[in-house]
């Protein structure tokens, strides 16, 4: 067992309310954020971590609730890849989410939780809490920032709209846009949520009953879009869960059926449906060349920043050629950037998981 | 400590003429060799564009920018005039189209720097006479069923390309191992060539 990372979870409200794209100000945010590693006296060794859509402040701690190791405890440690012997690193919990920052889940004014009251967010949104937290800290210039899927997203985001605020920015998984498959994809999850008695317009909050059905659909249909065809075969291939031969019945006779109603199900320990809700929302609405008058380039020309895009080869999510739209981009705002499809069995998920040359690539680039 | 003397002939070439604060796109880059000497040396910020990813991964390692991509196809997605100058290292020879591909490198910057094999070389010509079969040589190692290079050129073919494009040579470099040779005779005695170009006007 390897020793317990030594990390700090705080709390912050922020001074100020902050202003949403929708036109909307969220006042009294407060986000929930764990440090690891020493800051540096001249506060020059910070890297921000970006979580994804389901992911949280607990890039490499245990997790509260589960009790898991944090999702990027791999990589994020004293002489691991992100190095906490040299690099303050932090991660806070999005807006909009469950996990200690403000969401929909959380008070409003009224003193009652906001629900569907929450106004709705976005990628943009989430980044201006985020550096609004760094401005708290009294934190400038980022040695690097860093994020796979909706992380990388927030990192392509902080680049674009904080051009001076990062030195470095790494992206992996990731898109400028959400495509209309993934709209689509997150657009079932949402349905499946809101289809369930228990969801009651958003408001089950104090009725004690929760969405659980609704939302364990919409994790498993999304947990499909995470994994690679192969890899499914691969880890489940047609057999059978605990039994000789087919029912001829609806339980879940095949042990793919059985990993995703566990998936699903396990989910709604740990997160809240509206959270669900409000965060592919924002990830919908995300698309970076709208938001600097419809050319991604633009979006880029006022950054200093070396850039790294890493995708997969399996993953059908955010393809390669997803990336390959950035990276054309940066090209064409003449940033320093470097792009490499790496080859890993698992689909989008891969960034998460155990693939030596994703270490050598955000190693070498974090140097 | 520099690593230039460990540099290929035709790469020293490149990097020796090289002004220091160009910017540069390195088409092929490897794992970033010469890269590592324009930074290293001219203070460049090269970027490099390379199809192999642990190539690619050996030039992020090294801190450079390298982008991982065919240049058959990847030079399009670089705007005009994006560079000074392109490098093109013993690579025109595996394109699908060379003719095109000095095209692009011309619509990309302002200069190239192209080299290549000499397949007039007087061991191939020799070869072909003597042995009735493709060459291999210490330049050339790989069997004509195996090889990347699918597009064979001499000194004289690159002239003529030239020519029919309007291409403008600003200098040109003959290598016979690590020996620099003149200019005469360079399509017999020149095992492989460097020139550096310049759009048509």
């Amino acid at each position: 067992m390897a020793t317990v990372l030594a990390s700090a979870s705080s709390s912050l409200q922020l001074p100020k309310p902050l202003k949403l794209d929708s036109g909307q100000v969220l006042d009294r945010v407060t986000l929930a954020y764990e440090t690891y590693g020493e800051l540096a006296a001249d506060k020059s060794n910070v890297i921000l971590i970006f979580h994804a859509l389901t992911m949280d402040q607990y890039v490499a701690s245990p997790h509260p609730i589960t009790g898991k190791p944090g999702w990027w405890a791999n990589s994020v440690g004293p002489g691991k890849v992100v190095d906490t012997n040299r690099f303050h690193v932090i991660c806070a919990n999005v807006i909009g989410s469950c996990m200690g920052s403000t969401g929909p889940a959380s008070e409003a004014a009224d003193g009652r939780p906001y629900g569907m009251r929450f106004p709705v967010i976005t990628i943009r949104d989430m980044v201006r809490a985020q550096v609004a937290l760094l401005d708290a800290l009294g934190i400038g210039r980022l040695h690097a920032v860093v994020g796979g899927s909706m992380g990388g997203m927030q990192a392509l985001s902080f680049a674009a709209n904080f051009p001076e605020r990062a030195e470095r920015v790494l992206a992996i998984a990731t898109t400028a846009r959400h495509s209309a498959q993934n709209i689509a994809f997150h657009e079932v999850g949402r349905q499946a949520i809101m289809a369930d008695p228990n969801w009651q317009g958003g408001g089950y909050y104090d009725s004690g009953k929760t969405p659980d059905k609704g939302l364990a659909v919409a994790r498993m249909a999304a947990h499909i879009t995470y994994l690679s065809e192969a890899g499914l075969t691969e880890k489940f291939g047609r057999r059978l869960q605990n039994r000789d031969a087919k029912s001829f019945g609806f339980d879940a006779d095949f042990q793919v059926e059985s990993y995703l109603r566990h998936q699903g199900l396990s989910f709604t320990d740990r997160f809240d449906a509206n959270s669900y809700l409000y965060i592919t929302r924002a990830m919908d609405y995300f698309d970076l060349a709208e938001e600097h008058g419809g050319r991604l380039a633009d979006a880029f020309a006022g950054s200093s920043a070396r850039f790294c895009v890493v995708s997969f080869d399996t993953d059908w999510l955010y393809p390669t050629s997803a990336s390959r739209v950035i990276v054309q981009a940066l090209n064409a705002a003449a940033a320093p950037v470097s792009f490499v499809e790496l080859s890993a069995p698992f689909g989008h998920d891969s960034f998460l998981l155990d693939v030596p040359a994703l270490d050598r690539v955000v190693k070498g680039f974090l140097e | 400590m520099s690593a230039r003397h460990a540099l290929r002939p035709d790469l020293a070439v490149i990097a020796r003429h090289m002004p220091e604060g160009a910017r540069v796109l390195d088409v092929g880059c490897g794992d970033g060799e010469l890269m590592a000497v324009l930074r290293a040396d001219k203070g460049i910020d090269v970027r490099g564009l390379e199809i192999d990813p642990e190539a690619v991964e050996k030039c992020v390692a090294r801190g450079l920018s390298a982008v991982q991509g065919d240049a058959n196809h990847a030079l399009a997605d670089y705007p005009d005039g994006a560079f000074d100058y392109v490098i093109l290292s013993q690579t025109l020879q595996t394109a699908e189209r060379p003719d095109l591909m000095l095209d692009e490198l011309l619509r990309i910057g302002r200069k190239a720097f192209v080299s290549f094999p000499n397949f007039a070389h007087w061991k191939m010509r020799l070869a072909l006479l003597w042995n009735g079969r493709m060459p291999v040589t210490r330049h050339l190692p790989v069997s004509w069923y195996e090889t990347q290079n699918i597009h064979h050129v001499t000194v004289t073919d690159f002239r003529a390309l030239l020519t029919a494009k309007g291409v403008q040579i600003e200098r040109s470099w003959f290598f016979s191992g690590e020996t620099e040779l003149g200019t005469a005779g360079a399509n017999w005695r020149a095992e492989y060539a460097v020139y550096l170009l310049s759009r048509p006007h």
